[in-house]
């Protein structure tokens, strides 16, 4: 008996924990940039405003990896800082976005009646401007920087978070479960904390990954039109932006940070697709 | 052959999610007449769906016959091609699921989906089959037989839908027809007509029926034999009379005595105290007031009743009778529109968020379903710890010895304490429900048809704890249930409501005969009785039943 249940439990764990193999090729590539984010510093070759060619728009060699910039700056120095930049204020940004959001849509769902209709219309008035358009508006306003950067990014994502996790809530909200905590005379924080959060943290961290994607894109746009990261320093939007003009020479410069962008964007889109059935879906 | 049907040493397995083979079906033989009707019986997992649909050569998702033979009519539907089958499926073998509701399309009219099945084995016209669906809608006592075809689903009530259904699966002219617990999801006075049409027409007809059903009374009327399964085996075998009064094996004993709770004598509630929960005129629903200040949609009307301290109150009545919205009430999840809850004497605030703790501990609400009512994501010890530190403060060892004693208390074992809701039985986490609101230490527990989503042997034991835990904790339940055999065993006064208003109150010693109220009087001549005849001697007026059944 003992025997049996402990073979079944491991059972559904290996079950549970088990990730295949798109997953797994999302999860190694999106641990490598986390891992040059950290350390890239350290691991870079040059300093990296120094003009190390006097060649620019290089291409790949044994001394320069990826080729070298505009001004005869080591790209793979510059994209190994620049990750620290895009994978940074990004993670802040969707971190920030969606504790807000959540919070406020399991705060919305449960509380409910007018304080939702409220809330909920006031922030589908805001979500419906253009991203970019807003950002643009906001960021060109008061100026960028990097805490302005996530600060406009958050506040533009959270809305979305907002909707997603409000509805998932809404539904858990009507559960049995949810009924006998309120009769038993529990307040809001502890409503939302152990018996909503638990059960719709699944989907919200498939919401994460896909809103981190969201957000690095929107940042390289940014970047790319010249609000984002300000030189000498860049993220990889804004090494694009520099090294632009190399299009045409098809230099590794403008090709690299547009590949390190793609990588990062697919490659969590991959891992949250398939997320092991344990983080997954709770419930089950 | 001479039988219609021949079940030989069947055979089913699944494969598990984590890989492992298991053996939903082991072995099972039998057969069937024709114009037999052989009933399946037995609690939820023990197989008897599982062995219905193989005799249409189906098996669900995941699952295959491994073994064993199924012949239907000469074919050996076991092993036939899929192409083979679906030629068979509706014109030999029929099937008539569980909720019809579900299984209509609601986007078609009704007749165009009962006669599908003629249009897809092409037997004759579409105006051919439109004629015979009139029929069987006539035969099956449905209402207005020439036009409800050109209703959509939801334009007819829930029994209406259910003999609809039946009429699909007839159409086709089928031999054996498969009812998959057809009436399980419909009010006893509901029930009864559709058992009624079903019976009429199988018999009518003279086709051969499985009939799975946990619900040994609603099979007694309609199977001429009764298969008792339990973990894929079959445990007893027999004519109906002889299952239902003079079973052989221990478990279809078990079984039938499950069926009637015993009632357990206790001390008689002192009359002279004080009640401990009192209703005033209580009327509340959903929806925006009107102009008389009362919402739009008025569930519980003018509603008062009181509550011994250590007696209990059964509440009954049919689906939509407003009983559970009266323990939302009570348990201050929707505020009353008039009136008031007294507890002690002590007028309680309308909505929890009001109510003082000690208030709120004295009374719990335990749900109907314990699959939704436990939290999916935390563990059996943080369910019941939970109320313990909110109420009382407890924490650490305290907390986990108040624990361990809870789960005594409801008959768990402590290796439990660690799981998931998920990872529990539906007995065990009916058990669990109970616990919690018993870790409050209430004067009062509210239970809303604790046990109906149970197996019969497993609800009379939990009917049977609960008992136990009024002895010697000296709760007072109100105890809201649709059935009539639990209320009679548990409660000590009884209040029936139709249409949200209390229609009368009655002592358990009445309900049988001492009702005047005609819809008392419908609703307990309505609930089957473990009797054969039952059916075919009951006598109800017509003029109170259309009145009041929710057809």
């Amino acid at each position: 008996m003992t025997e049996d249940i402990a073979s079944r439990r491991a059972a559904r764990g290996r079950l549970g924990w088990r990730i295949n193999a798109v997953g797994l090729i999302g999860l190694a590539v999106v641990v490598f940039w986390a891992f040059v984010a950290i350390f890239g510093p350290m691991l870079a070759p040059y300093p990296v405003s120094e003009i190390v060619d006097f060649d620019y728009f290089g291409g790949m060699s044994a001394q320069f990896w990826l080729g070298t910039d505009y001004l005869g700056r080591d790209m793979l120095t510059r994209i190994l800082y620049g990750a620290r930049y895009t994978v940074g204020i990004s993670l802040a940004a969707v971190m920030l976005a969606c504790f807000i959001g959540v919070t406020m849509g399991m705060v919305a769902a449960t509380v409910g009646g007018w304080f939702d209709a409220v809330l909920s219309r006031a922030i589908d008035a805001l979500g419906c401007v253009p991203n970019l358009l807003l950002s643009l508006v906001i960021v060109a306003a008061v100026g960028s920087s990097i805490p302005v950067l996530i600060l406009t990014l958050a506040a533009i994502y959270s809305c979305g978070a907002f909707r997603f996790a409000r509805a998932l809530a809404v539904n858990v909200n009507t559960a049995d479960y949810v009924k006998v905590a309120r009769a038993r005379g529990e307040r809001l924080p502890y409503l939302i904390r152990e018996e909503i959060f638990p059960n719709i943290i699944g989907p919200v961290m498939a919401d994460f990954g896909l809103r981190f994607v969201f957000i690095v894109l929107l940042l390289s746009g940014l970047s790319f039109l010249g609000l984002g990261v300000q030189p000498p320093n860049a993220d990889w939007g804004g090494l694009v932006r520099e090294n632009i003009s190399g299009l045409a020479l098809g230099a590794p410069a403008v090709l690299m940070p547009s590949i390190a962008i793609a990588s990062l964007t697919i490659s969590v889109n991959m891992l949250i697709d398939n997320l092991p059935t344990r983080i997954r879906d709770r419930s089950e | 052959m001479k039988n219609l049907v021949e079940v030989m040493n069947l055979h089913v397995g699944a494969v598990t999610d984590s890989g492992r083979k298991v053996e939903i079906i082991r072995g099972i033989s039998f057969s069937i007449a024709p114009d037999e009707i052989v009933a399946l019986i037995g609690e939820s997992g023990s197989g008897k769906t599982t062995t219905a649909l193989t005799l249409m050569g189906y098996t669900r998702d995941g699952c295959a016959i491994t073994g064993g033979h199924v012949f239907v009519d000469g074919y050996e539907v076991s092993a036939q091609t899929e192409h083979e089958r679906a030629n068979l499926r509706g014109k030999l073998v029929s099937y008539v699921p569980q909720s019809a509701a579900a299984a209509f399309n609601p986007s078609q009219t009704i007749l165009t989906q009962v006669i599908e099945i003629a249009q897809i084995h092409k037997l004759g016209s579409r105006d051919e089959a439109r004629r015979k669906a009139i029929e069987l809608f006539r035969a099956l006592a449905l209402p207005n037989p020439e036009t409800i075809g050109d209703r959509y689903p939801h334009q007819v009530s829930g029994g209406q839908l259910q003999r609809l259904a039946a009429a699909m699966a007839l159409i086709g002219e089928p031999k054996v027809v498969i009812f998959d617990e057809p009436t399980t999801a419909l009010d006893v006075t509901t029930q009864i007509e559709v058992l009624r049409a079903f019976k009429k027409v199988m018999q009518g007809k003279r086709i051969a029926g499985v009939y799975v059903s946990h619900d040994l009374a609603v099979v007694a009327q309609i199977a001429d034999r009764i298969l008792v399964l339990r973990n894929g085996e079959v445990q007893e075998a027999g004519d109906t009379r002889q299952i239902l009064h003079a079973p052989a094996h221990p478990y279809t004993k078990t079984l039938i005595a499950a069926y009637e709770p015993v009632r357990h004598d206790r001390a008689a509630a002192d009359s002279a105290d004080a009640p401990v929960l009192e209703a005033r005129n209580l009327s509340a629903g959903y929806g925006a007031p009107g102009q008389d200040g009362l919402p739009v949609m008025l569930a519980v009307n003018d509603v008062s009743f009181t509550l011994k301290r250590g007696s209990n109150l059964g509440v009954i009545g049919e689906s939509g009778c407003g009983k559970s919205t009266l323990a939302r009430v009570i348990a201050g999840l929707l505020p009353p529109a008039r009136g008031e809850v007294l507890f002690n004497g002590k007028a309680l605030p309308g909505l929890a968020s009001k109510r003082s703790k000690e208030e709120l501990r004295h009374v719990q609400i335990v749900f109907q379903l314990a699959d939704t009512a436990l939290n999916p994501a935390r563990s059996v010890s943080d369910i019941l710890g939970r109320p313990l530190t909110f109420y009382h403060g407890t924490r650490g060892a305290a907390r986990n010895r108040r624990i361990d004693e809870l789960m005594d208390m409801v008959r768990l074992p402590r290796a439990l304490k660690n799981r998931l809701p998920g990872e529990l039985s539906g007995g065990q986490k009916q058990r669990v429900n109970f616990a919690r609101a018993l870790a409050a230490d209430p004067s009062v527990v509210l239970c809303d048809e604790i046990t109906s989503a149970l197996d019969t042997v497993v609800a009379a034991a939990v009917t049977e704890l609960l008992q136990e835990l009024q002895r010697e904790l000296g709760l007072s339940y109100i105890f809201i249930s649709h059935d009539l055999n639990t209320v009679r065993a548990i409660c000590d006064e009884v209040v029936v409501m139709y249409g949200g208003r209390k229609v009368e109150q009655l002592l358990p010693g009445q309900l049988d005969g001492g009702a005047r109220h005609p819809y008392s009087q419908l609703l307990i001549s309505s609930v089957p009785q473990l009797d054969p005849g039952w059916l075919d001697n009951l006598k109800q007026n017509a003029k109170i039943v259309e009145q009041f059944a929710h057809e």
